[in-house]
């Protein structure tokens, strides 16, 4: 297992990160006092945002081997094992997700009524399984929490969220079961395949038959491409995130689209490899689809979760795009590109339900004209706005850079292709922007709103510090991931025996 | 001439100062006066500190400040050279004229909203500071959409239907004519050179021998587009419409910041991206000229149509930025020299031109041409320094402009281009068809009937004495271009 690297100062501190928000979420059970579970659930995902800061200072940038590895028999018959670690591919995923929790919590504080234990409940066993499923290293153990973390997803749209939860809650939970049914199937193939075992390094770069790749690539596709959520799969996520509570579109729109294109990093690109290259013009074509296709409909939305669900669909298909252009800077940037969106559409969602909190709506038309009486309020909206469509000097712009230079490299056509959804994004964001600041000569009243409490910049501040530092100063970040995407690129060229190059380049 | 560089945090001084001004007109709102005050000595500090890089910069330093490192090879850095000066000082004087008749007007007028006003103005000059002061592509494109969003709320400062409108479309035509063009200019160019750094000097560029043309070439194109503040045709509507705003806004879109951010970073791409041998090597230089030249002849006859004083000046705008394109384009020492200093010439003519059609209206609410019958007779300096910026548009001596014309036809002899020559004669006609008539009709025309402009008077002291200070300049520096000539001289070697 030389995979593996085991960290001597803190051999268990994976196990802790998970474990910890489970354990938080067992003693509210027998609380029943409200105030003390929105406290506890607080300092249980601060307590784990703290814990998880030793995965920063710690990592090794010259190795691509899993670290902070540790390793256990689970269910012997089966040769299940309990294998945990992260790598420059999951480090800052679980960053984000640590970071990102006590956010959730706090903006739950008052819109959150009415069963405040089994929400806050509901948001630790997420943490645990979200956590997990960028941690496990052994497949079943990660299948296992990819589907547990549906079952508190379920519960958040389906208790807490708007008129129509029942059906969004449903949809969501029928799109991405279905997709993992095949990955399932795909996962049992492998276990055969390799003689009896489930751990995930072991099964990369082996040389499987071109049609059982090709029939393993289109079970990982499936699934994956339905978490991202991929063009023309994404119709469960609009629906989701307009009846979610705040919360949940949170976790919704930072964490769990995330997981389809780590799905596609950890598992589709090194054990299949050939197939990948196969599909790999397909791929990127529906990633330009969906640029454009989330561009356009989130332009005409009037809802404002809506819009940014749409925008989510664009900005997730760069993502894809720079995963599959397969060179050092397109997977460098779709990563940066995961946590971006993590950060700017998390904190847009923020903005919304903090506008919903006020005015009980989430039209675009009735919260036309706040800035007036919510300046705090608009600044930090005008930052994340700027951010979410690619404004130099924001984080999302150095995602965007590298990915398109990825693209270019690729293919010039390709590039150019993606070009108008980053005009789109310019619009629609810049049209909300105007809407919600300005408005027209016809704002409703709202001169009763109130400006954002210590409470809420306190939610927003830390995501607006994180904007600017990746917008201005990304390189720490890339370090992280650096060494993993060229150890990856490195093995996938290999395995081909080549450097990948369908698309001739056209200079040089 | 030895290029030395040095690192000098004046630089990001320079930049900080108008930002922070903002910042102090945002958080002093409430009381007037303490808030213009900082406007105020925000714009004189900067104007000092700009001055106080002159000496450095003219005995052949280029002064640099490395701010952020985003990807090996794109950063955020300052730096200070030749080119930088000639657009760093305009804007930064301008700034301080300006700032001063604002107050006038916006205190005349009852403008609301006016803390807004001037921290977005500043915000805007920060923004062209950070132009004129930039070391790469990639600085140069974060200020420019800087000015772009921070000018936005300048244009629909009414907040009325036809300022919503006019705003959409100025947005609407800047942002996304950056992210069609620039954004993927810019990315191809350090994918293809791995670095979006300006060359040294003018002539090398920044490209490698054996690249691909056809690549260069639509780059070129994209640049040339992308840059839509240079308000070359097609892309110039949102200029006429902006016009909305009041007129301290359309002074600062027309002379101080936002048109001269365009043809600044227009020219600076052609010359330090690009470069003088590329632009030669693929023949992009006289086709530049001829097709800019279409726009100064259009713009100046789009300007004879219009009555409303604004928009005619707006057209003319957009007929002089085009100068400033074609004269690079020339690639000649002369054509350059041309081109470079018009920014400058045409800075102080048009920020007194504006200044003055929003005294009138101020003084005596007039917005159309066909009303002012008589008027100078009434509001005899601003007329008469209305007057005197004509000449100066037009290019005759001893104002500004008149340089900018020598240079000009200079230069389109040493490229033998006799069409060009055409142009500028064609356009000089076209300068004196719709200025001449303003000038006339104020001193000589008859009064409208049933008009007695009974109680109109000069406009208050805090505006006119900026638009004699502004008018004034466009004399001196016609008179004595070398202050200014001496950077140009240094830009083209």
């Amino acid at each position: 297992m030389d995979q593996l690297l085991i960290h001597p100062d803190y051999p268990r501190i994976l196990s802790t990160l998970i474990f910890l928000p489970l354990a938080g979420a067992l003693v509210l059970l027998f609380v029943k006092k409200e105030s003390f579970a929105r406290f506890w659930a607080l300092g249980v995902t601060i307590l784990t945002a703290l814990l998880s800061l030793p995965l920063v200072s710690n990592f090794d940038t010259t190795t691509a081997k899993f670290q902070f590895a540790e390793q256990s028999m689970w269910i012997k018959s089966l040769n299940i094992q309990y294998v945990l670690g992260i790598d420059g591919i999951s480090i800052l995923l679980v960053m984000l997700t640590t970071m990102i929790m006590p956010l959730c919590v706090l903006a739950s504080w008052n819109y959150i009524k009415t069963r405040v234990q089994p929400f806050m409940i509901c948001l630790l066993i997420m943490e645990t399984a979200m956590l997990g499923v960028f941690m496990a290293l052994d497949f079943v153990l990660f299948y296992i929490l990819w589907e547990a973390m549906l079952i508190p997803m379920y519960l958040l749209i389906g208790i807490w969220g708007g008129p129509r939860r029942i059906y969004a809650s449903i949809k969501f939970f029928l799109y991405t079961l279905g997709g993992s049914v095949m990955l399932l199937v795909g996962i049992i193939w492998l276990y055969n395949a390799n003689g009896g075992s489930f751990f995930i390094p072991d099964m990369m770069w082996k040389e499987y038959t071109m049609a059982a790749q090709t029939m393993l690539f289109i079970a990982f596709f499936l699934a994956f491409a339905i978490k991202v959520p991929m063009f023309p799969f994404h119709t469960w996520l609009p629906a989701a995130h307009v009846e979610a509570p705040t919360a949940g579109s949170v976790i919704l729109a930072s964490v769990l689209l995330k997981m389809g294109t780590y799905g596609f990093l950890r598992f589709a690109l090194p054990i299949t490899p050939e197939a990948t290259l196969l599909f790999m013009p397909f791929v990127l074509w529906l990633s330009i689809a969906g640029i454009i296709y989330g561009g356009f409909t989130a332009l005409a939305q009037q809802d404002m979760k809506k819009l940014i669900a749409y925008s989510s669909v664009g900005h997730m298909g760069f993502v894809t795009l720079g995963i599959f252009v397969m060179n050092v800077q397109g997977i460098e940037g779709a990563i940066l590109q995961m946590v971006n969106h993590g950060i700017t559409t998390g904190a847009l969602f923020l903005c919304v339900g903090m506008i919903y909190e006020r005015t009980h709506s989430r039209e675009l038309r009735s919260a036309s004209g706040v800035g007036k009486h919510m300046p705090i309020f608009v600044t930090f909206l005008a930052f994340f706005s700027l951010s979410s469509f690619g404004f130099p000097g924001t984080n999302s712009f150095v995602g965007e850079f590298l990915i398109l230079a990825g693209a270019f490299e690729y293919s010039t056509t390709l590039a150019l292709a993606a070009i108008p959804g980053a005009v789109l994004a310019a619009a629609y964001m810049l049209r909300m922007l105007q809407k919600i600041v300005w408005g027209g000569t016809d704002n409703p009243d709202q001169s009763w709103i109130s400006d954002l409490n210590l409470r809420e910049i306190a939610i927003l501040a830390p995501l607006l510090f994180f904007v600017f530092w990746i917008g201005l100063g990304p390189q720490p970040f890339l370090d992280l991931i650096h060494t993993s995407v060229v150890a990856l690129l490195d093995q996938f060229n290999s395995y081909h025996g080549q450097t990948v190059a369908t698309a001739e380049l056209i200079f040089h | 001439m030895e290029i030395t560089t040095v690192s000098s945090a004046k630089l990001l001084l320079a930049v900080l100062v108008p930002l922070f001004g903002a910042l102090g007109v945002m958080f002093m709102g409430k009381n007037e006066n303490i808030r213009e005050s900082i406007s105020s000595i925000a714009s004189i500090i900067l104007f000092i500190l700009v001055l106080s890089l002159v000496p450095a910069v003219l005995s052949g330093k280029t002064l640099v400040y490395h701010m952020f490192s985003i990807l090996p090879g794109v950063s955020v850095t300052l730096r200070a050279d030749a080119m930088s000066m000639i657009f760093a000082i305009v804007a930064s004087s301008l700034w301080t004229i300006a700032v001063f008749y604002s107050m006038g007007y916006m205190r005349a007028h009852n403008e609301p909203a006016q803390t807004r006003f001037n921290a977005c103005f500043a915000l805007s000059i920060f923004g062209a500071i950070g132009v004129a002061f930039s070391d790469n592509l990639f600085t140069l494109y974060l200020f420019y959409e800087i000015v772009s969003v921070c000018t936005y709320p300048l244009v629909a400062h009414n907040q009325d239907k036809e300022g919503y409108s006019g705003a959409r479309k100025y947005i609407v035509y800047l942002t996304t004519t950056a992210k069609a063009f620039l954004l993927p200019a810019m990315i191809l160019i350090y994918v293809l050179t791995g670095t979006l750094d300006f060359a040294p000097n003018i002539s090398t560029g920044i490209f490698p021998p054996d690249v691909n043309k056809g690549l260069v070439i639509m780059l070129y194109i994209f640049c040339l587009f992308g840059f839509a503040k240079n308000g070359v045709m097609p892309f110039h509507h949102w200029l006429p419409g902006a016009m909305v705003a009041p007129t301290p806004v359309s002074a600062l879109l027309h002379a101080v910041a936002v048109v001269k951010v365009g043809v600044f970073c227009t020219t600076r791409v052609m010359l330090y991206v690009f470069g003088v041998d590329t632009m030669h090597a693929l023949n992009l230089g006289i086709p530049t000229a001829y097709f800019v030249g279409f726009t100064v002849l259009m713009a100046s006859i789009l300007a004879l149509s219009k009555d409303n004083l604004k928009e005619r000046l707006a057209y003319s705008t957009v007929s002089q930025l085009s100068y400033i394109i074609m004269g690079v384009a020339l690639l000649t020492p002369a054509g350059i020299d041309g081109g470079l200093i018009h920014i400058v010439n045409h800075g102080f003519s048009k920020i007194t031109l504006f200044f003055c059609a929003g005294a009138i209206y101020i003084a005596a609410h007039k917005k159309n041409i066909s009303e002012m019958g008589g008027l100078g007779k009434t509001m005899p300096f601003t007329f008469g320094a209305f007057a005197i910026a004509s000449l100066s548009m037009i290019g005759a001596p001893p104002v500004a402009g008149f340089i900018t014309k020598w240079n000009l036809l200079v230069g389109s002899i040493q490229a033998h281009q006799m069409g060009i020559l055409l142009i500028l004669i064609a356009s000089t006609m076209l300068n004196v068809g719709y200025f001449a008539p303003v000038t006339i009709k104020a001193f000589f025309g008859k009064r409208p009937e049933g008009e007695s402009y009974q109680g109109i008077k000069e406009a208050p002291l805090s505006m006119l004495i900026p638009i004699l200070i502004a008018c004034t300049i466009s004399v001196i520096i016609g008179i004595f271009p070398n202050f200014m000539m001496q950077f140009v001289k240094a830009v083209t070697g």
